[in-house]
């Protein structure tokens, strides 16, 4: 044992060192977030907290709980796997409160043609016009019902490209 | 007992651990999801696309994505007879107000809908310095915005251009794949507005979902498969020209 008769100063070294460690594993318990490691090297509950936003569109089953008249007429129609709010916009407020917050009217001159004006990279088998030539100024809706868009089908084939 | 330094040394930092243990606390509970039970992907059928512009301005307004920046973006390409390998492509405003007449006549024209690949590979994650982006176990890459530094180096490694940084917050910003919308069984905004169903948001891991039968019938590829990073957005009919 003379070999550690002054070992003494490397005990106190060593304890200097373990107390230095301690001391970090202490500090960076208290200061990583509780749930970081939960599945992988990051927050666990960040998902929850990005899950907690609320949402602007109803989806189109809130909809057609309420509105199961206009789902009737669409089902004759072309637009029948439209959903309500790729028109009518974000409406959740309303799905939420159907008293006080009523949806916007629309305009078919703006709606309409944001998919039904001909455009070169379209898919050819997709009924488009040339809004200037095609109804003479007149607004969509003067002929055709958008929830159920076509007037005869010899008539709209006339329009299409 | 009697409890030495010795002792002490060995006890002190395995006490440590236990409690960091006991701090991480339980899970947070989440009615009626599993994240185990699914893997998002999102079909993307080009054939549909009419380039209307319905899933950006979806997108934009669902999640406040501010102007002149994009979560999704749609492209119009032109691709010419005799150059397949230069296609022209052009993304007014990103898709947000349709697309102007073209302006070339002739060749191939087609749209493609862009947004996060969500890549089970993602090179994004794998940069990040300090795990704010990740993927979730089931299959979105997300970023922890109280966690993000604003580094960029997820911008620079996304193959795609997907991500960006938010000029208000200065963090790293992407298509969380409306995760607040599909855990609650809904699906993604520009799933919701898409009038054509040419976007259409798939559980990888339900074996009821159409798109298996989908993918079985279709010749689906990926964006730069080369890239390896198993995307898990799917493009129906893609053309090789795409990029």
């Amino acid at each position: 044992m003379n070999a550690f008769k002054d070992a003494g100063h490397l005990f106190r070294l060593a304890a200097v060192f373990v107390a230095g460690g301690m001391a970090f594993v202490g500090v960076r318990a208290f200061l990583v977030p509780k749930s970081f490691g939960q599945y992988g090297h990051y927050r666990g509950n960040a998902m929850a907290e990005i899950a907690a936003r609320p949402v602007n569109f109803a989806g189109h089953q809130a909809c057609e709980d309420c509105h199961a008249d206009v789902l009737e007429k669409k089902k004759s129609g072309k637009h029948v796997h439209v959903n309500c709010e790729a028109c009518h916009g974000p409406l959740a407020k309303h799905a939420d409160d159907p008293g006080s917050i009523q949806p916007a009217k629309l305009d078919t001159a703006v709606l309409c043609v944001r998919c039904h004006e001909a455009n070169i990279a379209k898919p050819k088998t997709f009924p488009q016009v040339v809004s200037a030539d095609h109804s003479s100024g007149l607004p969509c809706d003067t002929c055709h019902q958008p929830h159920s868009p076509a007037i005869t089908a010899e008539e709209t084939t006339g329009g299409k490209k | 007992m009697n409890i030495t330094r010795r002792h002490m040394l060995v006890l002190l930092p395995a006490a440590a651990i236990a409690w960091k243990h006991v701090l991480a606390g339980t899970p947070e509970a989440s009615p009626n999801y599993t994240m185990s039970e699914h893997w998002w992907g999102m079909l993307i059928d080009l054939p549909n696309c009419i380039g209307c512009g319905n899933c950006v301005r979806a997108c934009q307004t669902e999640n406040e994505v501010p102007d002149g920046y994009f979560r999704t973006w749609v492209e119009r390409y032109h691709v010419t007879d005799y150059d397949i390998e230069n296609p022209h492509v052009d993304s007014p405003d990103g898709g947000k107000k349709g697309f102007p007449p073209a302006k070339e006549a002739g060749g191939k024209n087609f749209f493609v809908p862009k947004l996060c690949n969500h890549c089970a590979d993602s090179p994004c994650t794998q940069v990040c310095p300090v795990g704010a982006t990740f993927i979730s176990p089931d299959g979105v890459v997300l970023v922890d915005k109280t966690y993000c530094l604003g580094c960029r180096y997820c911008v620079q490694a996304c193959p795609y251009g997907c991500r960006f940084i938010h000029p208000k917050t200065l963090t790293a910003e992407k298509c969380t794949l409306c995760y607040h919308r599909i855990t609650k069984g809904l699906t993604t905004a520009c799933c919701e507005a898409c009038p054509t169903g040419a976007r259409q948001l798939a559980d990888l891991k339900n074996p009821n979902d159409p798109i298996h039968e989908f993918l079985k019938t279709h010749n689906v590829q990926i964006l730069k498969p080369y890239m390896a990073t198993h995307s898990k957005v799917l493009y129906n009919d893609l053309d090789g020209s795409v990029r």
